[in-house]
């Protein structure tokens, strides 16, 4: 596991608390230290990608409490004692989470950049609307670029995930 | 792409937060959604040497009904609002417009004093001020809470009348009438792009009468722009498709706005044209109200 502090300089830290997919972290950061760069270097979780850094692409989108962010503009200092998911969280006892079977069976990612992003997206989605319609999908998921598919196996993928969590909820 | 060093503080009562910012003014910047400045921070573009989080401040977050119309506290995340099912019928143009404010993602950080206070003219919240004829409450450490109406508050692209000393802690709305007429249209080339053009209307009717208009343009100028030329040429007259041509045509005569690479100043014009008459059009089909 990489254990790498980006503090390579000897500016003051602080010290925060914060849980990560379920565990348990505490780590000094400075105050300008993104929480995408947080989870990338000081967890060691790479999953959440970098694309623009300024808010727009969402390739950095993570769960904050259980919602959608881009962590790429948010602080890691500003997460202390909060709960956080990143796209690591998602498949558990080794068992893939429906929207990343259903990104699979459907081809919906090529390079896979865009896909931890359009991944927590699509989570969020199910739980506020677990049947959604084909508009609301796409109006979902116009906040994560994708440069490679051209959209429309993820908006397939997301309709198969939709539909399999309403058969097996 | 990673922001310059900065001293950080995220105090939780409202009084220690403004009496840092007393203490730093102009050396601050205000942190709150995080959605403007982090880019700007990311990319260099700001450079305080302290920053101020606002989110702990618990108290500078909540909607409230009163006597003197909706009450919105600037902490108030946009999300919260678009999970606020009684919204529609309590503020209609509101509730219509947030979910045009980015995505998602956004709103879940985003706030309604840090979009007025960032004061972007392509942006939703600052049309919807001037649009409401909202008041925004600023105060400052030591003196008393200060309102100023929206209109006033934009002075110019990015720019209000806020002292590096003062925080706007909410944002006063006058109540909705209800019958009021209204729309929201935007022109952009990525679905939830900033508007290149957008346009709000608020319109209320007597009987066949337009008795009172507002006309809203948004990125057509270096703030939100009440087209009053066109207002007026509606104002007491019957809601016909001659009159919204009219209307229509005035507002795009008489904006000024910036061409750039996402549309000439020209190109603006046409779409302040266009999109002032469909509003209208829609607002005049939700108007309901006025007796015969």
């Amino acid at each position: 596991m990489i254990n790498r502090q980006p503090n390579a300089t000897n500016h003051p830290t602080r010290t925060i608390q914060l849980v990560v997919n379920g565990t348990a972290y505490e780590r000094a950061v400075e105050p300008r230290h993104t929480l995408a760069d947080f989870l990338r270097y000081s967890v060691g979780l790479t999953g959440t990608h970098l694309g623009c850094e300024h808010g727009v692409c969402g390739a950095c989108t993570v769960l904050l409490d259980g919602e959608p962010v881009r962590s790429c503009i948010m602080f890691a200092v500003q997460a202390d004692g909060h709960d956080v998911q990143t796209v690591e969280g998602l498949a558990s006892d080794g068992e893939l989470h429906p929207v990343q079977q259903a990104m699979w069976e459907q081809f919906g990612l090529q390079c896979g950049f865009c896909t931890p992003g359009f991944l927590m997206t699509m989570v969020d989605l199910l739980r506020r609307r677990p049947n959604p319609s084909d508009e609301e999908i796409r109006d979902a998921l116009s906040g994560n670029l994708c440069r490679c598919t051209g959209y429309e196996p993820i908006v397939a993928a997301m309709k198969q995930a939709a539909q399999q969590m309403q058969e097996q909820p | 792409m990673k922001p310059a060093p900065f001293e950080y503080f995220a105090p939780e009562s409202l009084d220690e937060l403004l009496s840092l910012l007393q203490q730093y003014g102009d050396d601050a910047k205000i942190l709150a959604g995080g959605q403007s400045l982090g880019p700007l921070l990311n990319m260099r573009l700001a450079l305080p040497a302290v920053v101020l989080d606002v989110n702990r401040v618990s108290a500078l977050d909540f909607q409230q009904t009163s006597s003197d119309g909706w009450h919105v506290g600037a902490l108030t995340r946009q999300s919260r609002l678009e999970d606020n099912d009684g919204l529609a019928q309590q503020q209609p143009l509101i509730a219509a417009v947030i979910p045009y404010i980015g995505h998602r993602a956004i709103r879940n950080r985003g706030t309604v004093g840090g979009s007025l206070a960032h004061a972007d003219p392509a942006a939703e919240w600052p049309g919807l001020a001037v649009t409401l004829e909202a008041k925004l409450s600023i105060q400052r450490a030591g003196s008393p809470e200060r309102h100023i109406s929206a209109e006033q508050f934009f002075v110019g692209p990015m720019m209000t009348a806020l002292a590096p000393e003062e925080l706007i802690t909410q944002v006063k709305i006058p109540a909705w009438k209800p019958g009021t007429g209204w729309a929201i249209l935007e022109f952009c080339q990525r679905h939830r792009d900033f508007a290149v053009v957008g346009v709000l209307v608020r319109m209320s009717m007597f009987g066949q009468q337009i008795n009172e208009v507002a006309i809203t343009l948004l990125g057509a100028g270096p703030t939100p722009i009440r087209a009053r030329r066109a207002e007026r040429l509606l104002m007491g007259e019957a809601a016909t498709e001659a009159a919204f041509a009219a209307a229509a045509h005035e507002a795009g005569q008489e904006i000024e706005p910036d061409g750039d690479v996402h549309a000439s100043a020209d190109y603006r014009r046409h779409l302040a044209n266009v999109l002032v008459g469909r509003a209208l059009q829609q607002a005049r089909q939700r108007a309901t109200g006025g007796s015969e």
